[in-house]
C-alpha cells in the first residue's frame, strides 16, 4: 500500500506501572514488527524509540496499572488523544501484582522500605486503567500472547472485532490435545477459571494453570475451590494463588477474600 | 457389514507387523500408546509402543495409570482424547482470500492433501462414535468434504473391550462392548496359558488383504471361545449405566427438573466434557486478516455450547446460566439428537465422566431426573404435539 507519511494509522504505545515485559512483546514480534512499522505509524514507543509524536492516536496500546497521581492524569490526556485503547497486560487490565498493595498499608511499606519515605508520592492503590477512563478493549495475559496482540493490531487496522475468546483454558488445553494434570495427575490447576489466551501453555509442562490471564467470563467458585483443596492446598494456598498478577480483577479479589473470611 | 470373513489368530509379533505393513502402504498409523501419564493417541511406528502392561484406574474426574500383570495391550478405556482429533480435527483452513492486482477478491478453497490414516485400537463406542459423526458431517446435505475424505481414507482396527472401565456404560447404549461392523479388522485380545495373541477378523477386502500379510495361524475354537467370552463378560461388567427408560423422553418431561439447578451448582462450565466426548462436532469460524488487509483466511476450530459466547447474539447470549447449557449439552446428547440426526449423541465412552475436573456424571444425572420424574409426575414441558 502505497500511504503517504501522516496517512497511515498512528499507533501510540503508552507505560504506567510495569515491567515492559508486555511491551517487549510487541518488539518480540519480529516475523511481523515490519509489516506492523509499514502499516502503522508507531508515534510513541519509548521502547523502540525516543521521540513522541504528538498525536492524535488511532490506537493506543496501554501498559501498566494507575499507582500516582500524574499517571491518573496522564491516562486522562491519552484517552482523549486515542481513537481506539487497548490495555495490554494484566497490570494494565486488573492492576498487576502491584495491586497487592491494595491489602496492606501503603505508608507503612515506604516507612519500612525507603530511607526517605517523603520523597516517595505514590497512591495507595495500584487500579486498572479501566477504572479511570473506557477501555475498548482489554488484552490478558502477564506477559500477553504475541499472536493475541497481532490479532488485535490487524483486526483493528480491518475495522473488525478482534477474535479473543473469554472462555477458559481448559478449551485450549483439550485442543491442544493435552492430558489434563488434575484429572490424571492430582495437580492443581486455575484452568477451569482462568481465560483463555496463553495456549494452555503451564498443563503442556505438566503444571497446573497459575491464572496470569486473570478470570474467564464464566466462573463457578463455590465448586471450583474445593477441587484445589482436594489436591492439597490449604486456605493460604488458595488466596495465594488468586493474589498473583490479577489480584484485583473483581472476581479473583472477591474469592480471594471470601476464602480469608471463612 | 460382515466383510469376507477372513479370520485368523495373531501374536504380538502380527500385531507389530500390522503396525508396519499399514505404515509400509502410506498410512499414518495412529494408536494407544502412554505418555504424560495417560494411554494417549498418538503416532506409533511399531508393536513396541503400544501400552502392553498398563490399565487405567478410571473415576469421574479421576484418571491413573495402573500396572497390569497380565501384560495386555488393550486393557483400557476412556483415554484423554478420542478419533476426532484425527478424523474432524480441532482447528482446520477453510478458505483462502487475495486481493489480486485488479483489486478483485480470489477464494480459494482449502485444498492441501488430507492424510491416509490408519487407527489402530478403536474401542467399538468409538466406531458408534464415528458413524454418529459420520450422519452430522457427512450424512446430510451439506458434507464436509474434508471430514469425508479423510474418513473415506481411514483404515480402522477396532479392538474389542474385555476390561470395562468404571465409567463404561457402552452396553446401556447399545454401542459395545462387541464390535457389529464399520471396521477393516476386528481383534480380541486374549492373555491366558495358551499365550498372548489376538483373534482377528476382516470386515473388509482391504482389510483381508491385511491380515493375509501378516504372521498368523489360523483361528482356532479355543481362542474364539475365549475371546467372546470375555466380550461377554466385560458386557455385565459394565461400570456405570443408564436408566432403562426412553432417554429422549426423559429429556423432554424433564426440561423444568430442579436436578438442572443442582449440576449447574456444581459445574464449571470449562467445557472440557465435550471437547474429550467423540461425537460433539460443534465448531465456529475463525476469520483471520494479515497485517496489509490484502490476505484473508477461513479457519474452524471446536467450539462448545459450554462456551458463553458459543450462543451470542447482538442481544446478549442465547443460554447465559450454567444450567442452560449444562441442560442444552445434556439434552442434546441424550434426547434432541434424535430428532436431529436418528440416534443417540451419546455412545456411553464414560470420557465426559473421568475428564470433568468435578467429575459430573451424565449417568449420575440421568438417573436423578428419572427419579426425579418418577417423585413428581414428570416436570417439563409437554411433548411438542400436544403443547402446541
Ligand atoms: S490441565 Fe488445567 S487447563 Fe487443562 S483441562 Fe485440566 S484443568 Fe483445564
Ligand atoms: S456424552 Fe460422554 S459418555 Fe456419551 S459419548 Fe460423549 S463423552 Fe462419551
Ligand atoms: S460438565 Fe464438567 S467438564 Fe463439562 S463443562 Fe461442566 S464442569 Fe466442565
Amino acid at each position: 500500500m502505497a500511504d503517504m507519511p501522516g496517512t497511515r494509522p498512528q499507533l501510540g504505545v503508552w507505560k504506567f506501572a510495569s515491567c515492559d515485559g508486555c511491551q517487549l512483546t510487541l518488539l518480540d514480534c519480529e516475523d511481523e514488527l515490519l509489516g506492523i512499522a509499514e502499516r502503522v505509524e508507531i508515534s510513541y514507543f519509548l521502547e523502540a524509540s525516543s521521540a513522541p509524536g504528538p498525536g492524535p492516536y488511532d490506537l493506543s496500546l496501554v501498559e501498566g496499572s494507575v499507582t500516582t497521581t500524574q499517571d491518573a492524569e496522564r491516562i486522562q490526556g491519552i484517552r482523549a488523544a486515542s481513537r481506539r485503547l487497548v490495555t495490554i497486560g494484566a497490570c494494565a487490565t486488573a492492576g498487576g501484582v502491584q495491586a497487592l498493595r491494595n491489602y496492606a498499608d501503603v505508608a507503612e511499606f515506604q516507612a519500612a522500605v525507603y530511607a526517605r519515605p517523603d520523597y516517595i508520592d505514590t497512591l495507595a492503590t495500584s487500579t486498572p486503567i479501566s477504572a479511570h477512563v473506557p477501555v475498548d478493549f482489554e488484552l490478558r495475559g502477564c506477559p500477553i500472547d504475541r499472536g493475541q496482540l497481532i490479532e488485535v493490531i490487524t483486526a483493528y487496522l480491518a475495522g473488525r472485532t478482534p477474535d479473543v475468546p473469554a472462555h477458559s483454558v481448559c478449551f485450549e488445553c483439550k485442543r491442544r490435545g493435552t492430558t489434563c494434570v488434575t484429572v490424571a495427575h492430582g495437580t492443581p490447576c486455575l484452568g477451569p477459571i482462568t481465560h483463555a489466551g496463553c495456549g494452555a501453555l503451564c498443563p503442556a509442562y505438566h503444571r497446573g494453570c497459575y491464572g496470569c490471564f486473570g478470570p474467564s467470563n464464566s466462573i463457578n467458585f463455590p465448586s471450583f475451590i474445593p477441587l484445589l483443596r482436594r489436591d492439597g492446598m490449604d486456605t493460604l494456598d488458595v488466596v495465594r494463588v488468586l493474589r498473583t498478577f490479577n489480584t484485583a480483577a473483581e472476581e479473583f479479589d472477591a474469592a480471594s477474600r471470601k476464602e480469608l473470611s471463612g | 457389514m460382515t466383510g469376507n470373513g477372513a479370520t485368523a489368530v495373531i501374536g504380538k509379533d502380527g500385531l507389530d507387523a500390522l503396525i508396519r505393513a499399514l505404515a509400509a502402504g502410506g498410512r499414518t498409523v495412529i494408536g494407544p500408546t502412554v505418555r504424560d501419564g495417560a494411554i494417549v493417541l498418538t503416532e506409533i511406528a511399531g508393536g513396541d509402543e503400544l501400552p502392553y502392561g498398563w490399565g487405567v484406574e478410571l473415576e469421574a474426574g479421576h484418571y491413573r495409570l495402573r500396572r497390569r500383570a497380565d501384560g495386555a495391550a488393550f486393557a483400557h478405556s476412556a483415554g484423554p482424547q478420542s478419533w476426532k482429533t484425527y478424523l474432524h480435527p480441532q482447528r482446520e483452513r477453510q478458505w483462502t482470500a487475495d486481493r489480486g492486482a485488479d483489486g478483485a477478491l480470489v477464494v480459494t478453497e482449502e485444498d492441501a492433501p488430507v492424510p491416509s490414516y490408519a487407527f489402530l485400537g478403536m474401542r467399538p463406542c468409538d466406531l458408534r462414535a464415528i458413524a454418529v459423526q459420520d450422519r452430522v458431517l457427512a450424512g446430510g446435505p451439506h458434507t464436509d468434504s474434508r471430514y469425508r475424505a479423510r474418513r473415506e481414507r481411514a483404515f480402522l482396527v477396532a479392538v474389542e473391550c474385555t476390561e470395562p472401565g468404571a465409567t463404561c456404560f457402552c452396553t446401556s447404549m447399545g454401542a459395545g462392548p462387541a464390535v457389529d461392523g464399520g471396521y477393516d479388522l476386528a481383534l480380541t485380545e486374549v492373555v491366558d496359558d495358551g499365550g498372548h495373541r489376538f483373534w482377528a477378523r476382516a470386515g473388509s477386502e482391504e482389510g483381508a488383504a491385511v491380515l493375509a500379510q501378516l504372521p498368523r495361524r489360523p483361528a482356532d475354537p479355543a481362542t474364539e471361545s475365549t475371546a467372546r467370552q470375555r466380550v461377554a463378560g466385560a458386557a455385565d461388567r459394565m461400570g456405570r449405566t443408564m436408566p432403562e427408560v426412553d432417554l429422549q423422553l426423559l429429556m423432554r418431561e424433564t426440561l423444568e427438573a430442579e436436578r438442572w439447578n443442582d449440576v449447574a451448582s456444581r459445574c464449571l462450565t470449562c467445557g472440557n466434557c465435550t471437547m474429550a466426548c467423540p461425537t460433539c462436532f460443534c465448531t465456529s469460524a475463525e476469520d483471520v486478516t494479515d497485517l496489509t488487509g490484502d490476505h484473508a483466511e477461513r479457519w474452524r476450530r471446536w467450539e462448545s455450547c459450554f462456551d458463553l459466547e458459543f450462543s451470542h447474539l447482538p442481544d446478549g447470549p442465547v443460554r447465559a446460566t450454567g444450567r442452560s447449557r449444562y441442560r442444552q449439552w445434556a439434552t442434546h446428547k441424550l434426547g434432541t439428537w434424535y430428532d436431529q440426526f436418528g440416534s443417540s449423541g451419546c455412545v456411553g465412552c464414560g470420557r465426559c465422566i473421568v475428564w470433568c475436573p468435578v467429575g459430573i456424571d451424565i449417568t449420575e444425572e440421568a438417573h436423578a431426573l428419572n427419579q426425579e420424574r418418577a417423585a413428581t409426575g414428570g416436570v417439563g414441558v409437554p411433548p411438542r404435539e400436544a403443547s402446541s
